[in-house]
């Protein structure tokens, strides 16, 4: 019931979408119909077009994200824990931060040529600061008596990492990597729009320009879809890794 | 309630003290000027070709060059004009709507599902179809960057609408105030530390995303110079944009913040006892 209640909105658009185009209000060549979307949707997937550029682009999403993750916790992390670290990496952190990622895209081509390796590489810059940042500030806003009192009672400081400051600042850190799956989507698309070899962001810059615009909104649909699964996945591991908080 | 005023009060605000600021200002530059350094010594000393990594002189001699002709003013001024035409065209429908989801139990039902499949959603993905709506000047590239900037101003005023503390409203209500005055009065600026964090937010969405659509339309702005200087090799010209682009968004970032500042100079977050 709760489900048909949420999607119930969706199905009011996509209705209201049919009706406006096939109603002529909308020219077809401005906004193809649903159903001829959903057409051709069937068709891409069915047809191996779709699998094989969703896979690359996942790939590359995933990699990028992957790296940031292990790279940006442990920057965090250093820089919570050690002030010299703090000192070095802080600054540069901060200037970094305001830098739009995209505004990168040139001189990654200029680097890294049109490969994998260039889409990837902005896909980890882009996910690297939130990660940074969430880590830091989670285990900077540990409640420093939880720490006194763990070391009071024995504890050594490894122990203290892993039994008191990494489960009080987990989950500011999820918060952060949820931010970084949105980055990884969004950067993977612009690169991709941009650096067209292959992948989702690719076949909807070519099918616009082709004038394919049914199979242009259908790939748009697959990449909401996809962006809305992964959020939802993440929300529902964090809620996994959290299940220690009553 | 509660939570608000217990935020703790930002360091920076805190007069500083002229002796200790000086060389918390040399340690806080420290770890940017050794990467400067580095950069410098890595082209004197040949260890990377200067297309990849061109010398900062050649850099900081092409900025200055920028600047001097106006070069840099023009483009800024195009991106920042795009940027923030979109961004106000988001704050517009956004800070309104949001309230409005925040208020009404319908309207939330209707808009809830469509905003929790668009905020993750990359907005940049409908960059093809706004071309096909608007062309490729100004207007679609304003349209797309109010589309990607709308979601988050959305979300974060349904947030913090919802989030205000009924009894604020109850005892507004039960000492005379109309419904208008409790609006305006009570709602409107208990909301407004969340609404203006979305739009804090929203900000540099809305440059990125000019960036982008500059780089993939052209048309000038920071994002179509860039383009067009790594597509002829200039690997100096896209490094002067990569540090003009980071100027805007400075001066974007910083004036939202003074924005937030003087909204709520009323909010205990600027007034710390």
């Amino acid at each position: 019931m709760r489900i048909l209640s949420r999607t119930a909105p969706l199905l009011i658009v996509a209705l209201l979408w049919e009706a406006i185009t096939r109603g002529g209000l909308v020219p077809a060549d401005m906004l193809p119909p649903f159903s001829s979307v959903a057409v051709e949707l069937v068709k891409l997937a069915t047809g191996g077009t779709l699998l094989p550029n969703t896979l690359d682009s996942v790939a590359r999403a995933a990699t990028g994200f992957a790296i940031a993750v292990a790279a940006g916790t442990a920057i965090g992390a250093g820089m919570a824990l050690w002030r010299g670290f703090e000192t070095a990496a802080g600054p540069l952190v901060q200037a970094f931060y305001p830098l739009p990622k995209s505004a990168l895209i040139p001189l990654v081509i200029v680097w890294f040529g049109l490969g994998d390796t260039a889409k990837t590489f902005l896909i980890f810059l882009g996910c690297l600061l939130p990660v940074i940042l969430s880590t830091y500030n989670g285990l900077r806003g540990v409640d420093q008596v939880l720490v006194w009192s763990a070391r009071s009672l024995g504890a050594s400081r490894a122990a203290v990492i892993r039994e008191v400051l990494l489960p009080a600042a987990m989950p500011q850190i999820l918060t952060g990597l949820r931010t970084a799956v949105a980055f990884s989507f969004l950067l993977m698309v612009s690169s991709e729009l941009i650096i067209a070899t292959n992948g989702l962001g690719y076949l909807i810059g070519s099918y616009g320009d082709n004038g394919a615009y049914p199979a242009m909104f259908a790939v748009i649909l697959v990449v909401t879809g996809l962006g809305f699964a992964a959020d939802r996945a993440f929300v529902a591991l964090s809620g996994f890794l959290l299940r220690y908080r009553e | 309630m509660s939570t608000q005023l217990s935020l703790p009060a930002p360091s920076s605000l805190r007069p500083p003290r002229i002796a200790w600021s000086a060389v918390a200002t040399v340690k806080r530059f420290a770890s940017i000027l050794a990467v400067l350094l580095l950069w410098e010594i890595a082209g004197r000393l040949h260890v990377v070709r200067p297309f990849l990594l061109p010398h900062l002189e050649s850099v900081v001699w092409r900025f200055y060059s920028d600047i001097v002709t106006g070069t840099f003013f023009w483009n800024a001024a195009l991106t920042l004009y795009r940027a923030v035409a979109g961004f106000a065209l988001a704050a517009v429908v956004g800070v309104p709507l949001g309230i409005l989801i925040g208020m009404n139990r319908l309207m939330r039902w209707f808009w809830d599902p469509l905003v929790s499949l668009g905020f993750p959603m990359p907005k940049i993905a409908f960059l093809p179809v706004f071309m096909l709506w608007f062309g490729v000047f100004d207007l679609s590239k304003i349209a797309m960057v109010a589309f990607s900037s709308v979601f988050v101003v959305i979300a974060s005023t349904q947030a913090g609408t919802a989030g205000v503390e009924r009894w604020l409203l109850w005892s507004a209500r039960s000492m005379g105030a109309g419904r208008i005055a409790v609006f305006f009065q009570v709602m409107l600026p208990a909301a407004m530390p969340q609404i203006l964090t979305g739009l804090q937010v929203a900000m540099p969405v809305a440059l990125i995303t000019t960036v982008v659509a500059e780089m993939l339309m052209g048309g000038a702005g920071l994002g179509g110079m860039m383009m067009q200087a790594g597509s002829y090799a200039d690997s100096i010209g896209v490094f002067v944009g990569i540090i003009e682009t980071s100027c805007v968004g400075a001066i974007a970032v910083t004036g939202m913040a003074q924005l937030r500042r003087h909204l709520l100079r009323w909010h205990p977050e600027f007034n710390p006892r």
